[in-house]
Parts: C-alpha cells; sequence; structure tokens
C-alpha cells in the first residue's frame, strides 16, 4: 500500500519547498518532473550506487541471508501443512496413533514461527540501520558539495527545486538502496519458493494453480501504466491546490482589500473540484485490484479442487494425498499473488527512485567551478590594494556584463559605484570575494591575482552588506559572531556600538541573547540592516562592500548607519552602491557605470563640472524635486 | 459554533452529508465481509462434502481411505467458490471506491470550507497566525480527517464485521480450536495499537527534526551569498550535521521499534496458525473435526491477518483524527471580529469625505496601539502619516477599510459609521497600495484585473498606461499574457508596484491607501513611480503612509505619529517652523538634495524612459 502512501498530501512538504505553480512548467512539482519518470535499471545509475553500500556490505549480507530465512520460514509452512495432513489423515485411516506426528508437525511449525520472528528482526535491524545511515551520508554529501558550488548555480536553481533533492529525492534513493531493493529480491525469492513448493508437491496441480499467473502479470502490467499516470494527476492535483491555499493566506490582505474573495472561492473550487475528481479516477482504479486478485485466486482455487477431485476418482492419488494437496495448493494459492502484485507495483516505485537518483547525481556531478587552486597561498597582512585589469565578464555566455573593465583602487580608498540597474555595479563587487570568475583580464588584491589566493583568506579580508540583510536562526550574538567565530561577547558589542545597534538589542527584553525567528522576522528591516553591519565590522575586515546597504531601511536607521559610515569606512578599502547622494559625494572617487564599462570617474566636484552622466542624475534628483512641488500647486490651485 | 461534542462525533457529521453513499458501502460492506466469510467454508464444504474422505473397512479387513464424494458435488462446490468470488468482487470494489469516494468528498468539503474561512478571517487572525501552521492545517489535517472518514468510520466496520463472524464461524464449528484462533487477535490488536500510540509522539518529534534540518539547509540555500561572503561553509556542514546526526539518532529509535512490531506481528500469525493445525490435527484424531474444517481455519487465519493487523492502524487513524479535528475546527469554527450587520446597506454614493472621530485601537483593549485620533480628510484631500516603525501608521489605515475595527471612537466614510454599510461596497470603495506589493503567480493582465475580474482589454492598457507599465509591459515577449512568478518574483520592485498601481486604478475607488515605505528604486523609477502615483492619486481622498518626505510634502495635511499618537500635525510648511519630529527628519533626508537643487543650474530635464 505504500504505493499510495502520501497521495493525499502529496505535494506540500513543509516550509521552503517552492510552491511555485509555474506555467509551461507544470510537469514539475515540488522538485519531480513527472513527464520525466526514469528507466526501471539503469547500469550506469546502479554502478554509481554501489560505493553507498559497500561501507555496510556485512549489514547487508546479514539482511540478504536473514531475508531468505523470512521467505523460507514463511512459504514453507502450507508445504508442512499439506504433508502433514496426508500423513496424519493416512495413519488415522490405518488405525495408528498420531499424537507423536501431530505434536512434531506443531512444534515445527511454532519453531518456524520463532525463526522467522529472529531472522525477520535481525533484517529490519540491519536495513533500518543501513539505511538511516545512508541519509545521513547521502545529505551531509550534498550539503557539503552544494556549498562548493559557485554563486552562477545559485543564480539559476530554485531553492525549492534543491531542498527537495536533499530531503524528498535522497529518501527515494534510500528506499531504493535499503527496502525497495530488498522487497523486490524478496518478492523474487519468495515466489521463486512457492513454485519450487509447489512443483515439489505435484508438477500437474502446480501448473494448473500457475495457470492464472500470466494473465494476472498481464492485467497488472496495463493496469499499473494507467495508474502510475492517475497517481501522478492526483499528486499535481493536490499540489496545484495547496499552493493556491498558500498563496491565498500569504496575500489575505490584498485579497480582502479587493474583495476578491467570491471571485477565489468559485477558481479554488475549480482546482479544489479536479483534485476530487482525479482521486475519484484513481479510486476506481486502485479498487480493481484487489477484486481482481481474488477472483483469479478463486478461479486457481476451483482449478485445483477439480483437478483433485478427477485424480481421487479416478484413483490416481491417494485419498490422503488428495486432503494433503488441497490444504497446501490452497494456502499458497492465498499467498502467492501478494508478491506478484508487489513486483508490479514495485515497478513504478523503482522508476521514481532512479528519477531521483539521477537528479541526485546530477546535482553531485555540478562542477563546483570555483575552488582553491592547488597552489594557491594564503593571504596574510592584506593593505587593500585591488586592482581590476581589463576585465572581461558575462553571467550568461554571449551577454557581456563587464566589458574591459579598468579600475584601480588604493588601499583605504571609498569607491562609490553609480549607474542606472543593469549598468554592472553589483557584479563589480560580486567578484572581489569570487563569487564569480572572471572570464578575462585580471583582478589582483595586493597585487596577487584572486584565483591563486585561497577562498577562505579571501573572504576573511572581505565584508559585504548586502540590500536585503540576510540572517540565520538563532540569537542577535550568534548572528554577529557569524562574522567572526572567534569574537568575544565584548567583541561583539563593541561592533554592535560601532554601528549604532546597540541602542534597539538594549532595549529587546533578552538583548544580545533575542532568538531570532525565521530570517529575523519579529525585527524590523533596519534593525536586521544594523545587525548585518554589526556583522560585517566585528570580522574587521581590510575591504568593505555596501551593495545598496541602506536602500531598504527606515529613515531612523539611515540616520543611525549614516553617523556609523565614517568610522566603518575609515582605513578600509570600500565599494559602496548607494542612493543618497550625501554618500556618494563623501567617496574618495565615483565611478559611473554604463554598459559594463566606466563612462565617468573623478570625485564629486569633478563630475559636475564635467557635465556628464553623473551631472544629469544629479540633476534628475532636483528636477524630481521640483516637479513634486509644482504637481502640489497645481493640485492647490 | 464551537461544540462539546467529541471531534470524532463532528467529522462523522460532517461525512453525513454523504449518507446516501455511505448506506449504500455499508451495505455492500455487509455483502463484501458475508462473502469473504462463506469462501473458506466453501472451500472446507468442497473438501468435506465434494471429496468427503471416509475411512472404509474393505473386504480384507483393512482400513482404508476412500473418497466416498461425487464430481458432481466438488464440482458445484467449487463452481460456489468461484461464484462467491465474483460477487465478492463487485461487492468489494463498489465498497473500496464508496469509502475513498465519501472521504474524498468530505476533504473536498473541508478545502473549500477552510479556503473561504480563512480568506474572510480579519486581519488581527492572520496577524498572528503563520502561513507554514496554516498549510499543515489544510495539508496534514485535512489528511488526516479524510483518512478517518475512509479507514476509520467504513473500514473500522469492515473489520470489525469481518473478524467477529469469522470468529463466530470458527468457533461454532469448533469450540476448542476456535478459541485458540481467537486468543491471539487480543495480543496482535493490542501491539499494534500500542506500537501506533507509541510510535506516533516519536515520528512527531523525528517531523519536527525534519523542520530543523530543513531550516538549516533552506537558510544556507537562500543566504549563500553570505555564507560564501563569511567563509562559512565549515561551519554551515557542522550545524547542519548535528541535525542530521539527531535525525539519524531518532528515526534510528523509530526503525527499532519496527524491526521489532512486524517480525512480532507476522510471527504470532504464523504461531496462531501452527498452534491451530496442531490442535485441529488432534480435533480430527479425536473425530471432532473434518480435514476440510482445518483447512478452512487455516484460510480464515490468512484472510485475517491483514484485518486483525489494521486495528492499530485504526487506533492511530482515530487518535490523528482527534487532533487534526480539532485543530481544523480551531479554523473553521473561528469567529472574524468585524462582522457585517444583518442588512447593512451598501455605502452610499459620495466623493470620499473620511472622519476619524476619536479613535483608539488595541489588540487589547487595556493596551491600545492607536489612541484618541482625530482626522478629517475632505473629499480630494492628502493626508500624510509619517513616523517611526511601530508608532501606528499602517494600523489607522488598515481601520478605514474595516481590517480591524476600532475599539472606541468611530469612523465615517461619507457621513456613514464603517460598521453599518456593507462590507464589500466600504472596500470597494477603498483601493489600497500596500508596502509589500503582493502579486499572485498569474499574468500581468491577471494581476491587474485582480479587482475587477471582468475588466476589458482597454480599461486594463488604460489603468496601465496611468501607472506608466503598459511600455514595460508591451516590451516583454508576452506583453500582458507574461507569467508573473511567483509573488511578482520575475518583476523589480518598482514594477511590481506599478503593477499594484495599475490594479487599484482599475478599481477606481474614491478614497485610496498608500503604503510608501518602499525600496529605493533607482530615479529613473523613482521618477515614473511618481508619475503614476499622480494618476492615481487625482480625486481621490488619499492617505499615505510615508517614509519618505518626497511623497509627504505635497500633502494637504501631514499627521507625525509617534507611539500610537498623533504628536504633530500642519502642512509642511507649518511643521518646518518647529522644531519637532519632521525637522528632524527633514533635516536627514531632503537637505542634500535641496542643497543640490541649489548648487546646480537647472538644466533641461532629462530623457525618461523604462
Amino acid at each position: 500500500m505504500a504505493y499510495w502512501g502520501g497521495g493525499g498530501a502529496g505535494g506540500w512538504s513543509g516550509p521552503g519547498e517552492g510552491m511555485g505553480q509555474r506555467r509551461g512548467a507544470a510537469g514539475r512539482i515540488d522538485g519531480w518532473n513527472y513527464d520525466d519518470l526514469g528507466k526501471v535499471y539503469d547500469a550506469h545509475l546502479i554502478r554509481r550506487m554501489i560505493p553507498f553500500v559497500t561501507p555496510y556490505r556485512w549489514h547487508s549480507i546479514f539482511a540478504l541471508i536473514s531475508m531468505v530465512i523470512v521467505s523460507l520460514s514463511q512459504y514453507a509452512q502450507p508445504y508442512i501443512m499439506g504433508r502433514a495432513i496426508e500423513r496424519i489423515v493416512d495413519r488415522i485411516g490405518a488405525g495408528e496413533s498420531v499424537s507423536a506426528d501431530i505434536r512434531n508437525f506443531g512444534q515445527l511449525l511454532v519453531l518456524l514461527a520463532v525463526i522467522s520472528f529472529i531472522a525477520m528482526y535481525t533484517q529490519r535491524r540491519m536495513t533500518g540501520f543501513i539505511g538511516h545511515r545512508l541519509l545521513r551520508e547521502m545529505r551531509g554529501m550534498m550539503f557539503a558539495h552544494l556549498n562548493r558550488l559557485s554563486m552562477r548555480f545559485y543564480d539559476n536553481e530554485e531553492v525549492g527545486r534543491v531542498m527537495s533533492r536533499v530531503t524528498s529525492d535522497v529518501v527515494t534513493l534510500q528506499e531504493l538502496l535499503t527496502s525497495g531493493a530488498l522487497n523486490v529480491l524478496a518478492d523474487f525469492i519468495g515466489l521463486a519458493l512457492i513454485i519450487g513448493f509447489l512443483f515439489a508437491l505435484d508438477v500437474q496441480l502446480a501448473l494448473v494453480s500457475l495457470a492464472v499467473i500470466p494473465p494476472l502479470m498481464l492485467f497488472m502490467w496495463f493496469w499499473q501504466a494507467y495508474a502510475a499516470r492517475a497517481f501522478i494527476r492526483t499528486r499535481m492535483a493536490i499540489a496545484t491546490v495547496n499552493s493556491n491555499i498558500n498563496e491565498n493566506v500569504s496575500g489575505v490582505r490584498v485579497v480582502q482589500s479587493m474583495g476578491r474573495e467570491a471571485e477565489n472561492l468559485r477558481r479554488f473550487d475549480r482546482l479544489n473540484t479536479n483534485n476530487l475528481d482525479s482521486n475519484l479516477y484513481a479510486a476506481r482504479l486502485q479498487a480493481a485490484v484487489m477484486p481482481l486478485v481474488e477472483i483469479l485466486s478463486s478461479v486457481a482455487t476451483l482449478l485445483v479442487l477439480i483437478v483433485i477431485g478427477i485424480r481421487t476418482f479416478n484413483g490416481d492419488i491417494e485419498a490422503s494425498a488428495a486432503l494433503g494437496f488441497a490444504t497446501a495448493f490452497l494456502l499458497y494459492i492465498q499467498r502467492f499473488f501478494n508478491p506478484v502484485r508487489d513486483i508490479v507495483l514495485q515497478y513504478t516505485q523503482l522508476q521514481r527512485a532512479m528519477a531521483g537518483a539521477h537528479r541526485i547525481f546530477e546535482l553531485l556531478d555540478t562542477d563546483p567551478e570555483i575552488a582553491d587552486a592547488p597552489d594557491a597561498i594564503e593571504l596574510t597582512e592584506v593593505r587593500g590594494q585591488v586592482d581590476f585589469n581589463r576585465v572581461d565578464f558575462e553571467y550568461v555566455p554571449g551577454v557581456p556584463v563587464l566589458r574591459q573593465f579598468d579600475l584601480h583602487v588604493r588601499p583605504g580608498e571609498t569607491i562609490a559605484l553609480v549607474g542606472h540597474t543593469g549598468a554592472g555595479k553589483t557584479s563589480v563587487t560580486a567578484l572581489i570575494p569570487r563569487f564569480y570568475d572572471i572570464n578575462g583580464g585580471e583582478l589582483l588584491i595586493d597585487g596577487v591575482d584572486i584565483r591563486k589566493i585561497k577562498l577562505a583568506s579571501l573572504t576573511r579580508n572581505i565584508s559585504i552588506v548586502l540590500q536585503e540583510p540576510y540572517l540565520f536562526s538563532g540569537t542577535i550574538a550568534d548572528n554577529i559572531r557569524y562574522g567572526r567565530l572567534d569574537a568575544t561577547d565584548q567583541d561583539i558589542r563593541v561592533a554592535a556600538t560601532a554601528v549604532g545597534a546597540d541602542e534597539f538589542i538594549d532595549r529587546l527584553d533578552r538583548g544580545y541573547d533575542t532568538v531570532l525567528h525565521e530570517r529575523g522576522q519579529n525585527l524590523s528591516v533596519g534593525q536586521r540592516q544594523l545587525i548585518s553591519f554589526a556583522r560585517a565590522i566585528v570580522a574587521d575586515p581590510r575591504i568593505l562592500i555596501l551593495d545598496e546597504a541602506t536602500a531598504n531601511v527606515d529613515t531612523h536607521t539611515e540616520k543611525l548607519i549614516q553617523r556609523a559610515l565614517d568610522t566603518m569606512l575609515k582605513g578600509r578599502t570600500s565599494f559602496v552602491i548607494a542612493h543618497r547622494l550625501s554618500t556618494i559625494r563623501s567617496a574618495d572617487r565615483i565611478v559611473v557605470m554604463r554598459d559594463g564599462q566606466i563612462a565617468e570617474i573623478g570625485n564629486h566636484e569633478e563630475l559636475v563640472a564635467q557635465n556628464g552622466i553623473y551631472a544629469d542624475l544629479y540633476r534628475m534628483a532636483f528636477t524630481h524635486l521640483t516637479e513634486q512641488e509644482a504637481a502640489t500647486e497645481r493640485t492647490e490651485g | 459554533m464551537p461544540s462539546r461534542m467529541p471531534i470524532q462525533f463532528r467529522l462523522i457529521g460532517q461525512a453525513l452529508q454523504y449518507r446516501g453513499q455511505i448506506a449504500l458501502s455499508l451495505f455492500v460492506l455487509a455483502g463484501a465481509s458475508l462473502l469473504t466469510i462463506a469462501t473458506p467454508a466453501l472451500v472446507g464444504f468442497a473438501i468435506d462434502t465434494g471429496l468427503d474422505i471416509q475411512t472404509v473397512r474393505d473386504i480384507t479387513g483393512a482400513d482404508t481411505q476412500v473418497a466416498q464424494g461425487d464430481m458432481s458435488t466438488l464440482l458445484l462446490a467449487s463452481a460456489l467458490v468461484l461464484v462467491a468470488a465474483l460477487a465478492r468482487g463487485v461487492f468489494v470494489y463498489a465498497q473500496t471506491y464508496l469509502a475513498e469516494s465519501v472521504s474524498q468528498r468530505v476533504a473536498y468539503d473541508l478545502r473549500n470550507m477552510l479556503y473561504d474561512r480563512l480568506q474572510r478571517l480579519s486581519f488581527a487572525y492572520h496577524d498572528t497566525a503563520e502561513v507554514g501552521e496554516i498549510m499543515s492545517r489544510a495539508t496534514q489535517d485535512v489528511e488526516g480527517v479524510r483518512m478517518f472518514v475512509s479507514m476509520g468510520v467504513i473500514r473500522f466496520v469492515y473489520i470489525f464485521v469481518l473478524i467477529s463472524v469469522s470468529y463466530g464461524l470458527m468457533i461454532a464449528t469448533n469450540l476448542k480450536v476456535g478459541l485458540i484462533a481467537l486468543a491471539f487477535v487480543p495480543l496482535i490488536a493490542v501491539q499494534s495499537s500500542w506500537m501506533a500510540l507509541r510510535m506516533r509522539p516519536i515520528w512527531l518529534k523525528v517531523q519536527s527534526i525534519q523542520g530543523e534540518m530543513s531550516t538549516i539547509l533552506q537558510e544556507n540555500l537562500t543566504g549563500q551569498r553570505v555564507v560564501k561572503a563569511f567563509s562559512r561553509q565549515d561551519f554551515e556542514q557542522q550545524k547542519f550535521e548535528e541535525k542530521t546526526d539527531d535525525l539519524f539518532t531518532h528515526s534510528y529509535r523509530t526503525a527499532k521499534f519496527q524491526a521489532f512490531n512486524e517480525p512480532f506481528l507476522l510471527a504470532v500469525w504464523l504461531l496462531s496458525s501452527g498452534v491451530v493445525f496442531w490442535a485441529g490435527t488432534a480435533e480430527i484424531e479425536a473425530g471432532r473435526m473434518l480435514p476440510g474444517e482445518l483447512v478452512a481455519f487455516q484460510l480464515y487465519l490468512t484472510l485475517l491477518q491483514v484485518p486483525v493487523r489494521s486495528i492499530g492502524f485504526v487506533v492511530n487513524i482515530f487518535a490523528r483524527a482527534h487532533s487534526a479535528g480539532t485543530r481544523l475546527f480551531e479554523v473553521l469554527d473561528a469567529e472574524s471580529p468585524v462582522q457585517e450587520k444583518p442588512g447593512a446597506p451598501p455605502l452610499g454614493p459620495g466623493s470620499g469625505h473620511v472622519r476619524f472621530e476619536r479613535v483608539s485601537f488595541g489588540y487589547d483593549p487595556k493596551r491600545p496601539v492607536v489612541r484618541d485620533v482625530d482626522i478629517e480628510a475632505l473629499p480630494g484631500q492628502t493626508v500624510a502619516l509619517l513616523g517611526p516603525t511601530g508608532s501606528g501608521k499602517t494600523t489607522i489605515v488598515n481601520l478605514l477599510p474595516r481590517f480591524y475595527d476600532v475599539t472606541t471612537g468611530r469612523i465615517t466614510v461619507d457621513g456613514q459609521d464603517v460598521r453599518d454599510v456593507q462590507l464589500k461596497s466600504l472596500r470597494d470603495a477603498i483601493g489600497i497600495v500596500q508596502q509589500d506589493v503582493f502579486l499572485f503567480s498569474a499574468t500581468i493582465r491577471e494581476n491587474i484585473a485582480y479587482g475587477k475580474a471582468d475588466a476589458t482589454q482597454e480599461e486594463i492598457e488604460e489603468a496601465a498606461k496611468a501607472a506608466r507599465i503598459h511600455d514595460f509591459i508591451l516590451s516583454q515577449p508576452d506583453g500582458y499574457d507574461t507569467w508573473v512568478g511567483e509573488r511578482g518574483a520575475t518583476l523589480s520592485g518598482g514594477q511590481r508596484q506599478r503593477v499594484a498601481i495599475a490594479r487599484t486604478l482599475l478599481l477606481n475607488p474614491r478614497i485610496l491607501i498608500f503604503d510608501d515605505s518602499t525600496a529605493a528604486v533607482d530615479m529613473r523609477t523613482e521618477f515614473l513611480i511618481q508619475e503614476a502615483l499622480r494618476n492615481l492619486m487625482t480625486g481621490r481622498t488619499t492617505f499615505v503612509i510615508a517614509q519618505r518626505l518626497r511623497t509627504v510634502k505635497e500633502a494637504h495635511q501631514i499627521l507625525v505619529m509617534q507611539d500610537g499618537v498623533v504628536v504633530e500635525r500642519g502642512t509642511h510648511e507649518e511643521l518646518l517652523t518647529r522644531d519637532g519630529f519632521y525637522r528632524r527628519i527633514y533635516d536627514l533626508e531632503l537637505r542634500d538634495q535641496e542643497e543640490a537643487a541649489a548648487a546646480t543650474e537647472p538644466a533641461i530635464l532629462p530623457e525618461v524612459r523604462d
């Protein structure tokens, strides 16, 4: 029944999962691409999985042996019973005492039960251990790999999809490697044992009772093709339903303010009905399996009884043998449908597992792109000289973002980057900590090519404050300490004070030990930004990058940051992308960017005097103001 | 309607809407169970009567076993087995389908009810409820109830009938062996129920660790730039591995439990059939039982294996239904404090004259968030609200469309108390452009027409033009059919805001609320937004929540708020003359621009395009 498990609440699997339903990619829900079920057996993938299991080869062998014992003890039972009945009836007929036989057979059956318990328990313990260890290791491995991947990977991947590889795909693969593969094996072994016992009992009856297997296989084969599709449809339908609920709850303020309740309910009802319909369709298919299996087993029962009858009445077999056969065969018939059904059902599971394995290896095979060169050096005592020598850079091949960008920054200099969205300002700052590698030219820190510097030592000297302050769950102190793990409480306090964050932190009930909710939702944007400033400063970097760091904060916070800015920039090479003129104006040099190149460079006075782009931008801020004043007069007049 | 009824009864009440289907399913269920039970008996009958093995003393005086039956009886009995199977097939099919159908319909109803309740609950509810929490109710709890209806209610009856009738028959056939067979039922039932109940808390624990692990993973992925910027890969790896270790410990614990449970249940079953066989053969020896009857007993035991084991499953489903049902009804029973008066008339026509009369509001009446606010906004006027985060600006404007109700005082629109008019007509009269612009994953067209689903293309384009977003939309490959990603992720902040302005323009409200605490955008975009806004505000009474003074300067009234009270009010010029809060923000905000104005010669307006 695992096949249908989770079909109800499928798509939605917790916070962080990408809930987006995209047009044109509707087949892709929670990281599954259902149109693309994998092959059942992919030798290449299997080969790659083997190393995961090899550390547990003894556990696996143990599990395997136990499993064979379980199958044996389970499927030997009808055989023993058949033989016992035959013998006992025979001896009763002969007027002999059967008490000893009864005791012997009885003890054998009890012993069988005990053996099967021990063997099955061993098997479960082993597979449980292997399975959960595998999960832990695969996840750790993927996590480490994800952290090695460059920013380029993150630019192109949705977080939800990556999440589902580490959370659900790994589970599918683990199930395949442990219970899945083993179950299929167990089913095959079980089936082989049953067939063996049947033939050992009587060839003719074995053939008769197995006659129903081919039609059953055929039916299950067609059935699973339809059922798999129906099942996929229910998963997609429920995912759409859930993402609609999620969106409506998240946007409930807009819904209410626009009075969309009735319309939204109407649309939701359509999705909900679609989900109901696809589930009912799946139910119609699902409900057919058990009746069919039972009807076929009744056909087999009928055939076996008739053949036994004919042979008994013809005197071909002893009457006691007839009873023994009847007992054993009728019990086997009831049991051999389960493995047959399971094997067919596992087929789709295997497909899914292979698809999951494929996605996992795809991720693990993604080239980290940016890694320490073997001869990379440790950067010590950085002065903060940054040289862009005719740097070319592109995110997407063929679409240059920086072209022959040439900029030489002296230690301690403050550079303001100005330009329209897409001019390449952020790209310049993203290259310095080597989030991306350049495509041409050279980028030097203190005269050393950054590709020859150990990444950790490079970033230790650089701090960045981004437009969106990103905080981790944990306390405020934890978050500031993120900048330097060995920072003392005193260091943290000093950093917070330096950026003016101490004021609000001290007002909180638990001060620096205040626990942040996910992404610091319990603080205002401004407060979060102050913490990320403190985090940047506690690292005492030589190079500081502020990428629109004050764009989202409220006036009060901005005031605090403005005040702190002078001390923060002092003695550090700084790159500042800002919208506030006063910040830009006080920079040592202003770099005006256009189409990935430097259009103008110089200090404020020089650039205003040049009367170029910068002067235009500067004036626009000004005209903007007068425009508004004019408008006010118009409405008043 | 909160109720003291047990939750399970309320859930059954919910299912009873489909009493026709339930009655039918109970009927086919009875048929299915009887026919299921008949099969082993028929097989036993075929063996004992069709074959009828008897001990016969032959002429030599030796006993031999002879089949006394005849082929036609055997054929008849076997044919009956098949007929019973065919009939049972139909009944089982109908029963399985009906159980699923009823449960799916109940889930469908619950989802619709939940959806509608959620979108009608006031902001006060949504302020405290977390989306993730609501989602887990809408998914896992609905599923829990669905399982309860299908397995707990319908399936339970089936299992109960099957077990009791089968054992009844066995006991009737042979008291001793029947009782021995029955002895194993409580053992299995108790073990599997105990397991199910025991496992629940452990599972919940595993789930919560999984949640924590996902959070670390997600933070690591979303904050990757920060992780890289500080080279904290090892630190993150360590955090993550702590959780995976934790997860291993706990989920391995569940595995150990299960490693015991399943073999135990299987062994008990094997044991029971072994012991029954043992006792049965002894009874055959004593002549108190026929071989066919023993075969029938074995078939019964095989048949009952699954139902008996699923007792634990059912117990678990009952337990789960209680918590799931409780959590669902918590939402469904929640009453919005904002209620429309019965028979409230629609808001009468007017030009947007808004009055706040000594308005106070607090989630907790003893701790008001805003206190004694008086505002009079004449038609067409702009009122700007200014103040630090948490000063109550947003709360005040949220009282106007009744997202919350005032605690004391009153608010009137064109002379009518907002609490006396139809809610929809009130909200239709008010357009809101919120701080965090929320767009829906739909096309741009659908997003603009969000408040007016029947808007024509001309109307939509007109609104888009006025909102200065039309040209941008046309520059997209799919134009108005361009798909806007989740929450408008594919658009920039400035573009999202202009779509929101177009969306509000299309509503043509007489009153406008605009939350201007937006991210800084580049100057060109800022300029476009300002133009769009001017189009939007013309002829409407407007409330602006402003962080930036640019939008405030032109307001007719400026209200400076602090800690929920209005501390300064007046026009820009009036407030500048006072050396208060306004003056201080002004100094920081606008001075450099004004200086710029003084320093530079007014030049030709640069060409502005998007």
